[in-house]
């Protein structure tokens, strides 16, 4: 395998409403893992989607062992050398992962069995223990994970490019990956390695770039540079932190629920006997590996879906039975975990969705009639509240970066002072300006006593904004921690409940 | 400036470049085939006499009618393809029952409006019930129950109905219910029948609906994004049986200005248009969706229809009016489309502008 | 991971030989209800002959489907590429033969692909939308290209035309005679298995065959090359085949044309085999009933293949002449058949959906005892009835491609 040298040089990409690329220059030397860090919007994607031919530069040049190429398409990139492992992954559900990895690349060796042999070959070469045969949607995220690069690996990539690779992972099976990322370079390989995590990024990559508003703003030394240096390169200030001062817990409980069960169609059980309570002033923090039942906590709450078993309590009121909009009625603000999908109507402007969620209660709803006046006029109050940089309440949510919608949405659902918050990845996403902002206006309602239901996958996030932690594992609360005492690796071995360990 | 700019670009243009495209390709079709495009547009874009106008107004109100019920599944993301199968299943139960004279005299007109209208809902409810309980397309069902209304109406009128000539037909609407039409035209014979004028009632009741009231701000949000619906409170499966009930409710009404108007007897083929509801689709596509546009839309569609009659002298087929509206719509959709891809992107440059100078502005 | 495989192996082993069972036992059913009912005609080889001609159209058009939404373009517009497809055979083969006849209607249906292509894949048009428009504009043409093409035409009119040649028929020799002659014998089960062989075995067209060889050259090209591997992707989830290097729209584009082609083979055999003449508007929604059997079939060729088989049953008696004892016999079948269906339910633990099963096999026993024919008008409606019902009771156990019906946009990946 010989090793390969990539070097990008002054790139630009225009794109309306985005922050683009203008000037980004960075060498990734032969054998080294290469870290490329900025803050969510800083324009490292879409560096990503230009060095893997996804979409093509405006200006600059990207030389591979020093002579200039052009990838007109990914077939361009990965003929010369270049892999990219996406955030969101690039598998089809329904397929086996033999056909994910061969596709695309079936001159190789096939789509038969001389195929899997090579896939069963790199497998056991990493330890990656993947099996050609099964179907994808069965494996887990850390598992799917090694698919994406075990299809990088197939093709013969000596540049592994991998996009947030850790975001989805907890400390354990962050260890893992860059164990098997030593094992990449040691074996010729180069990687680049995007993140925004400044602790792994010192303590995996050979050197470092900084990218901050679409341009590469410096180089750092993973062995010299603090965190802090790193922080102030990326965002110019100090990364704002989620901790909260001092407790303001009451013993005023708002929600609770009491051996709450959910199942699917099935009749399998996703959440099983949950007990938990909420108290006024309070933020209970949930973590989990995705899909461990989180969701379905936060719908049986918001009446989404009906519990079997239990019951669920908001202050007095039996809310086990009732309707998403009853549960909302009753003072429960909501910010859903994909606001894309279910926070926003992106084509709708700002005003109407003020409306949204809020459709029996005043400003924005009377007697049955929508009050475009009300709904304006309030939509105003929570874009300048809330500090949404939009050009007004008539721009449509689309037009707005993700930061500025979720403000808006984290604004909306604080409107008529509700009772308790159920907040699912409120920061997810988005640039350190808007994080710090919704974690400042979160704390500021806990202060007043509103309870908090937290749920997210960023622990630096729960542990600093919970008071107390719960570990959902299979759809089971298994573990209970303080948030001022635990550690990240304590909670990655809950988790997974030891397995990655 | 900009506004009213964006309106006639966004708004008007598309169906009028869509319109001039299909005009132009049936032409080259004719053209193809050895017939004169100057005859077809000389014959389309003469100026229709009185009868004709007549037939195009009724068309129009029969259309637009036909087009929001439509609109309103099209509004919830529903593809209600079976709105030809409600209109069917409609006017079947209206002629029926007010054939029958169970209620005497000009009440027996609004009876006869509640009974096709529930006909149609309760017919546009088996795709609704199918889609939310067994997880079937609506579009799938909905074709299904077309052949199926159809036939039943072709059963039921053979061996419930009464025999004239060689057909079947139901039994004649009582004189005493008959309403009269406004006589816009003293020389031609027929005038504008009482009921077309339930399309302008039906138009702007739709625009209240969704324009104004939570309910249709409910409806439309589902459409847009059933997944942020739900999450805001919204019961999805209530909402889709609510919307094809309304949406099957219209389609029962779209025959009922024929049926009073001029017909007072239903009967297939023969003593009935089979189609309408089809037409509905394109009708609803071409407006928009929206009240004026469905209307325009059809206007345009009876038009087109009224004006075709005189092509078989002119030596042209007039199958190829379906030709111009089929490419109209598909040419609608497809300008509807680019047009919005543009508009989102020239607003989210006017955002980033906007913001980069405010920016620019705090830091001076 | 192996121990997990091989129960995968296994339970595929035991649904196979479930399948088998299964199929077994209709046959027994079948048999049984004909010798209780005396309606020999279940089973005749003319029946199956008949079915088996009402199949092939709804087979083309289904798989011509499965193309398309395999590459995850819903074609609804299959009914008008199909009507395209009925002129073209007519045309050409009156003209140029009838070869060149079957190549003009899959051009015909191929052209009527490209415009949903072009539509879907470049414009990001609504599949549904376009596929409605499309059946609009077929419709159309057919009925101005027949006027303007076919009026003049000796054995023409403005709307139909007859004389053309249509490709050859063969009886498969002794096969034929023997099945046929076993078949009236009327026994028990064998006289039915050689009522299907005759069926297949008389008169058979030509194009019939390269209907049934369609399905095994789909499922080899799709499950078994790389082409069909990328254009499976592409259904499934287009974004990772364009991160990989995939042309999506290039894939799609071919997906739909072939799928049109098919569309339009499938009018041809309405034209050329179904009748001999054309007639305009020929297909009488059998492009939909075709997107009814794949979604049956559950986007596989050998579902399609079962599908179409029963909706051509139906289809093809419907055309038989006195069919209403016929009919009345069948549901006797129907109702065994539910009732088999509502116990498997009921000790499924669908208790409700069981129930409702139940209730409408005792309808179709009560209304099988209390009359001795089913009115024509019924006979006609049965395919759509039967698809609205196979729709009702399996839709939820279907898997269609994850990305199907999904706008696809180059370069929003990642």
């Amino acid at each position: 395998m010989t090793t390969i040298d990539v070097e990008v040089r002054g790139i630009g990409k225009r794109f309306p409403g985005v922050v683009a690329n203008h000037d980004v220059s960075l060498h990734i030397r032969p054998e080294s893992v290469h870290a490329l860090i900025g803050e969510n919007g800083a324009g490292k994607s879409t560096l990503m989607k230009i060095l893997y031919g996804v979409q093509p530069a405006d200006d600059g040049e990207i030389l591979v062992d020093g002579a200039p190429v052009s990838f007109a398409s990914p077939t361009d990139a990965i003929a010369a050398g270049i892999g990219m492992v996406f955030q969101h992954f690039m598998l089809a559900d329904n397929l086996t992962v033999a056909e994910n990895i061969v596709l695309g690349a079936e001159k190789l060796h096939g789509i038969g069995d001389d195929a899997k042999r090579e896939i069963r070959e790199i497998s056991d070469r990493f330890g990656f223990g993947l099996d050609p045969d099964t179907l994808v949607e069965r494996l887990g995220v850390a598992v799917r994970q090694r698919v994406e690069i075990l299809k990088v690996l197939y093709r013969g990539a000596r540049l592994i490019i991998l996009d947030e690779p850790t975001a989805v992972l907890v400390p354990q099976e962050v260890d893992a990956l860059f164990a098997n990322l030593r094992e990449l370079v040691t074996q010729g390989r180069s990687v680049l390695f995007i993140s925004h995590k400044l602790d792994e990024v010192r303590q995996i990559a050979d050197d470092i770039s900084v990218m901050r508003r679409g341009t590469t703003v410096g180089t750092a030394d993973p062995k010299t540079a603090t965190k802090r240096e790193l922080a102030e390169l990326m965002v110019g200030a100090e990364l704002p932190s989620p901790a909260t001062s001092e407790s303001t817990v009451t013993d005023r409980p708002v929600l609770r629920l009491d051996g709450v069960s959910v199942a699917d169609d099935t009749g399998r059980d996703l959440l099983h006997d949950i007990s938990l309570t909420v108290h006024a002033g309070e933020v209970v923090g949930i973590a989990g590996v995705e899909g461990n039942g989180q969701s379905e906590l936060v719908e049986v709450v918001m009446g989404m879906v009906r519990a079997h078993a239990g019951s669920i309590h908001l202050g007095e009121d039996d809310i086990t039975r009732l309707s998403t909009r009853a549960v909302r009625d009753l003072g429960v603000g909501f910010v859903p975990e994909d606001r894309h999908r279910h926070g926003l109507v992106l084509d709708y402007p700002l005003w109407e969705n003020r409306v949204l969620g809020h459709q029996t209660s005043a400003p924005a709803v009377r007697r049955g009639l929508v009050s475009r006046k009300g709904a304006r006029a309030d939509a105003q109050r929570i874009i300048d509240e809330f500090d949404v940089r939009t050009p007004g309440v008539e721009t449509s949510a689309r037009a707005l970066s993700g930061g500025n919608q979720q403000k808006f949405i984290v604004g909306r659902e604080m409107s008529g002072s509700p009772r308790l918050l159920i907040a699912s990845h409120p920061t997810r996403g988005v640039d350190v300006g808007a994080q710090a902002a919704i974690w400042d206006h979160i704390r500021a309602a806990r202060r007043e006593g509103l309870g908090v239901l937290l749920v997210s996958a960023d622990l630096d996030e729960l542990i600093g904004l919970s008071d107390r932690l719960e570990v959902i594992l299979r759809g089971r609360l298994t573990a209970q921690f303080d948030p001022s005492s635990v550690t990240a690796s304590d909670l990655g071995e809950a988790m997974t409940g030891g397995e990655a360990a | 400036m900009r506004r009213v700019l964006d309106t006639v670009v966004g708004g008007l243009l598309p169906p009028l470049v869509a319109v001039v495209a299909a005009m132009l390709a049936t032409g080259v079709l004719i053209a193809a085939f050895g017939g004169s495009p100057g005859d077809f547009l000389e014959v389309i874009f003469s100026v229709p006499n009185d009868r004709v106008l007549l037939t195009i107004i009724n068309q129009s109100a029969m259309l637009s009618i036909s087009g929001i019920a439509a609109a309103i599944g099209f509004r919830m993301g529903l593809f209600n393809i079976g709105v030809e199968g409600q209109y069917i299943v409609g006017s079947c139960a209206g002629a029926f029952f007010a054939g029958s004279g169970l209620v005497a005299g000009p009440l027996n007109i609004l009876a006869t409006l509640v009974v096709a209208a529930a006909a149609g809902a309760a017919y546009a409810l088996i795709a609704g019930l199918l889609r939310v309980y067994r997880g079937v397309s609506e579009v799938i069902s909905a074709i299904m129950l077309n052949y199926i209304a159809l036939t039943m109406a072709g059963y039921l009128v053979t061996n419930y109905g009464q025999a004239s000539g060689y057909t079947f037909t139901t039994e004649r609407l009582p004189l005493d219910s008959q309403p009269l039409g406004f006589k816009i035209f003293a020389d031609a014979p027929g005038d504008v029948w009482a009921l077309s004028s339930l399309a302008l009632i039906l138009g702007i009741g739709y625009w209240f609906l969704i324009a104004r009231t939570r309910f249709g701000f409910e409806l439309r949000v589902t459409g847009e994004s059933a997944t942020a619906a739900r999450a805001s409170g919204v019961n999805v499966k209530r909402m889709t049986l609510a919307t094809m009930a309304l949406s099957g409710a219209v389609a029962g009404l779209v025959w009922m200005p024929a049926y009073f108007g001029s017909v007072h007897t239903f009967g297939t083929p023969e003593n009935f248009q089979a189609g309408l509801g089809f037409l509905g689709l394109a009708v609803a596509l071409l407006g928009r969706n929206r009240t004026l546009g469905i209307f325009f839309a059809a206007a345009l569609f009876a038009f087109l229809s009224g004006q075709s009659n005189n092509l078989q002298s002119a030596g042209i087929a007039k199958d190829v009016i379906d030709i111009t509206q089929g490419v109209t719509v598909l040419a609608v959709v497809v300008a509807y489309e680019v047009v919005g891809r543009r508009r989102a992107k020239t607003e989210a440059e006017r955002v980033s502008r906007q913001l980069d100078a405010e920016r620019e502005g705090a830091s001076a | 991971m192996s121990p997990q495989v091989s129960a995968e192996v296994m339970r595929a082993r035991t649904f196979r030989y479930t399948w088998w069972l299964a199929a077994l036992a209709v046959i027994v059913v079948i048999s049984s209800v004909r010798l209780y009912t005396g309606a020999d005609r279940i089973t005749a080889p003319g029946t199956l002959r008949a079915a088996t001609i009402g199949a092939c159209p709804i087979l083309l058009a289904g798989l011509g489907g499965l193309w398309a939404e395999r590459a995850g373009i819903v074609n609804i517009g299959l009914e008008g590429q199909m009507l395209l497809g009925t002129w073209g055979a007519a045309f050409f083969a009156y003209h140029y033969g009838p070869l060149v006849g079957v190549l003009g209607a899959a051009a015909m249906g191929l052209l009527g692909g490209l415009l949903h292509a072009i539509a879907t894949v470049s414009f990001g048009v609504d599949h549904i939308i376009s596929g409605v428009a499309i059946n609009i504009v077929g419709l159309g043409a057919v009925g101005f290209l027949a006027k303007t093409t076919f009026d003049d035409l000796e054995g023409g009119g403005p709307r139909n035309l007859s004389g053309y040649s249509t490709p050859p028929e063969f009886t498969v020799p002794l096969i034929a005679d023997g099945a046929r002659s076993l078949a009236d014998r009327h026994w028990f089960i064998i006289s039915d298995v050689a009522g299907a062989i005759a069926g297949v075995t008389t008169r058979l067209s030509v194009l019939t065959v390269l209907a049934f060889v369609l399905v095994a050259v789909t499922a080899w090209v799709l499950w078994r090359t790389s082409f069909g591997l990328r254009l499976r992707s592409c259904g499934e989830n287009p974004q990772a085949a364009e991160t990989l290097g995939i042309n999506v729209y290039r894939y799609k584009y071919v997906a739909v044309l072939i799928s049109g082609a098919f569309a339009g083979l499938g009018g041809a055999y309405l034209a050329m085999v179904a009748s001999s003449s054309f007639t305009v508007g020929q297909t009488g929604g059998r492009g939909y009933i075709g997107l009814a059997a794949m979604i049956f079939g559950n986007w596989r060729p050998s579902g399609v293949l079962t599908g179409s088989l029963m909706f051509g049953y139906t289809d093809g008696i419907s055309l038989l002449s006195n069919s209403g004892t016929l009919v009345h016999a069948l549901l006797l079948l129907v109702a065994i058949l539910l009732a088999v269906f509502a116990v498997i339910k009921v000790r499924a633990a669908e208790r409700t959906t069981g129930l409702v099963i139940a209730g409408l096999s005792l309808g179709a026993f009560v209304w099988f005892f209390s009359s001795d024919t089913v009115n024509a008008s019924f006979t006609g409606m049965t395919p759509y009835v039967v698809t609205l019902f196979v729709l009702a009771v399996f839709s939820q156990r279907l898997r269609m491609p994850a990305a199907d019906g999904k706008p696809y946009r180059r370069g929003g990946a990642g």
